[in-house]
């Protein structure tokens, strides 16, 4: 799965340190930018995208043909507008559209497969890192990210508090709960229990475990929804029929949305990525990192902070926000964090919500 | 101190006008943040703010200024001692769970607070009560008794005894009737709204 699609490609010069104590030869990291970098280089913002996002934030993905994943909030005009300034966003090591991952062929011409390094919230940043010495950009004009991004911005300010004057969380978290890593282990065991997943070393055959990520993709979406969400989109209607059919078809349009989502989902996305990215966000806790004081993991930071949480969102709840805003306070930072009312959970980050885009927008400028 | 003219609230204003300039503010209950802005801008203050309600939170997002939502009655504890010059506490104390404890608060996370509260032992509050019968909804307290958020009562009194009784010295105190200032005499039954600055 590297990228047969266009996208700038940085490579890495140095082997990339990680985490494990192992380090990453000749890493490479595809991304996207949008808007002009300007002659003081001080208009930069990187994007840090989700779980199974990737660097086309603002164009069209070449596989799905959607628009961008957050289109509606990065473009000209747009809350971050890409007039002002230079949006940079890149697909993080790990993944599988054009940057260094799983599916990448390594020295001795095979792909990693499971041979590639496990990988952390912190390595992924330390790759963004080097794309930015790369660009030249010394100090960001923020980071952005939502989700597992947010857990980027967050290691972002707390290792290279220099590099960023603004830090902007979305629906986010500074460590993985268990509950977290209980909903990624669902996904994980359905992915190795699929016959065609072979211990990794799929890449060779023509079966993919598809099944087995399928059904990763259906458990953490629904992870991504709220109960008021999804009753208010399905209820309990059925799909295309008007009685039960007494059988395991997709009866319900529930159903039905999930398994589209799920086989979709394949289509897009490489199974093993999807095992690592995981890992590396179980493996999150900022504090740990700090000395067990997440307070400490901020101590250098001059950075402003803006953390945002929905109400509905049961995947990172407003109270994973407050512990970061506790932590900010403590140490004297600048912070502002809001609890935004919205249906939809999680993904409500994704989604129409005009007092997110004036959050963001009054934050960032 | 400039003799600029001020679109913030007299108590806001009369605030505004004595933090000195380039201190640390946190706003408790900051509302829209007009008091933040006019302090950062005006000042050059490093102001937070502090505020319950999620809708205002966003507004001062959205302007810049670093607002917390959260409930002074919990959130005061996650801050450390003397993280600030100033705490201000405007038209807040009344809807506090414990005045008292908060004023303890405010004089534990800054060296000096600023606190205005709606008087409620003015001639009109009083008068209503007195000839009336019934909890008085007055222009300074406009909303009836079952609904108001105000759940603690004061007076300019009440409070100079709460201070005595917190080892708090009153610096300043500053008084308004008709949105503007008054003298102190009388300021118990003439004052609408009290400000005092308060040390330790």
């Amino acid at each position: 799965m590297n990228a047969p699609f266009a996208s700038n490609l940085y490579a890495i010069p140095q082997a990339l340190p990680l985490d494990s104590g192992q380090a990453l030869e000749g890493a490479q990291l595809a991304y996207e930018t949008y808007g002009n970098l300007a002659a003081d280089k001080s208009n930069a913002i990187l994007i840090c995208h989700a779980l199974t996002g990737d660097q086309y934030v603002a164009s069209e993905h070449p596989i799905t043909g959607k628009p961008g994943w957050w289109e509606r909030m990065v473009g000209p005009g747009k809350p971050i507008d890409t007039d002002r300034y230079f949006v940079i966003c890149a697909n993080v090591i790990g993944s599988c559209m054009g940057s260094t991952g799983p599916a990448s062929i390594s020295s001795d011409g095979q792909p990693y497969a499971m041979r590639f390094p496990v990988i952390t919230i912190r390595d992924m940043v330390r790759g963004l890192v080097a794309l930015l010495d790369g660009l030249g950009v010394d100090r960001l004009h923020a980071v952005v990210g939502g989700s597992m991004g947010g857990m980027q911005a967050l290691s972002l300010a707390a290792n290279w508090p220099e590099r960023a004057a603004r830090v902007l969380v979305i629906a986010s978290t500074a460590r993985h709960s268990a509950q977290n890593i209980a909903f990624h282990e669902v996904g994980r065991q359905a992915i190795m229990a699929d016959p065609a997943w072979a211990d990794g070393d799929y890449y060779a055959s023509d079966a993919r475990p598809d099944n087995g990520l399928a059904v990763a993709r259906m458990a953490a979406h629904i992870t991504y929804l709220s109960e008021e969400g999804l009753t208010e989109k399905f209820g309990r209607r059925l799909q295309d029929r008007d009685a039960k059919s007494f059988g395991f078809d997709a009866d319900f349009q529930v159903e039905s949305y999930l398994r589209y989502q799920g086989s979709g989902f394949t289509q897009r996305f490489d199974a093993n990525s999807y095992l690592y990215i995981t890992r590396a966000m179980d493996y999150f806790d900022l504090a740990e990192e700090h000395g067990g004081k997440l307070a400490d993991a901020f101590a250098d930071s001059r950075a402003r902070f803006c953390l945002v949480s929905f109400d509905t969102d049961w995947l990172y709840p407003t109270a994973e926000s407050r512990h970061i805003v506790h932590a900010l306070n403590a140490t004297g930072a600048k912070v502002s964090f809001v609890e935004l009312s919205a249906p939809h959970g999680h993904d409500s980050f994704l989604l129409e919500h005009e007092q997110l885009d004036r959050v963001v927008k009054g934050f960032v400028e | 101190m400039t003799s600029r003219p001020s679109t913030l609230r007299p108590d806001l204003a009369a605030i505004a006008a004595h933090v000195a300039p380039g201190s640390r503010v946190l706003d408790i209950g900051c509302g829209d943040g007009a008091l933040m802005a006019e302090l950062e801008s005006e000042s050059r203050c490093d102001a937070r703010g502090m505020e319950l309600d999620g809708a205002l939170v966003e507004r001062c997002v959205a302007r810049g200024l670093s607002v917390v939502q959260g409930d002074a009655n919990v959130d005061l504890a996650d801050y450390p001692d003397k993280a600030f010059d100033f705490a201000v506490l405007s038209q807040t104390l009344q809807t506090a769970t414990r005045p008292d404890a908060m004023l303890d608060e405010l004089l534990r996370v800054a060296d000096k607070a600023f606190v205005s509260f709606p008087n409620f032992a003015h001639w009109r509050t009083r008068a209503a009560l007195m000839f009336g019968g019934r909890m008085p909804v007055t222009r300074a307290l406009p909303v009836s008794w079952y609904e108001t958020q105000n759940i603690h009562h004061v007076t300019v009194e009440d409070f100079r005894d709460l201070a005595r009784a917190k080892g708090a010295k009153i610096e300043r105190s500053w008084f308004f009737a008709n949105e503007r200032a008054i003298s102190p005499v009388g300021a118990n039954w003439r004052a609408e709204f009290a400000v005092f600055e308060l040390s330790r």
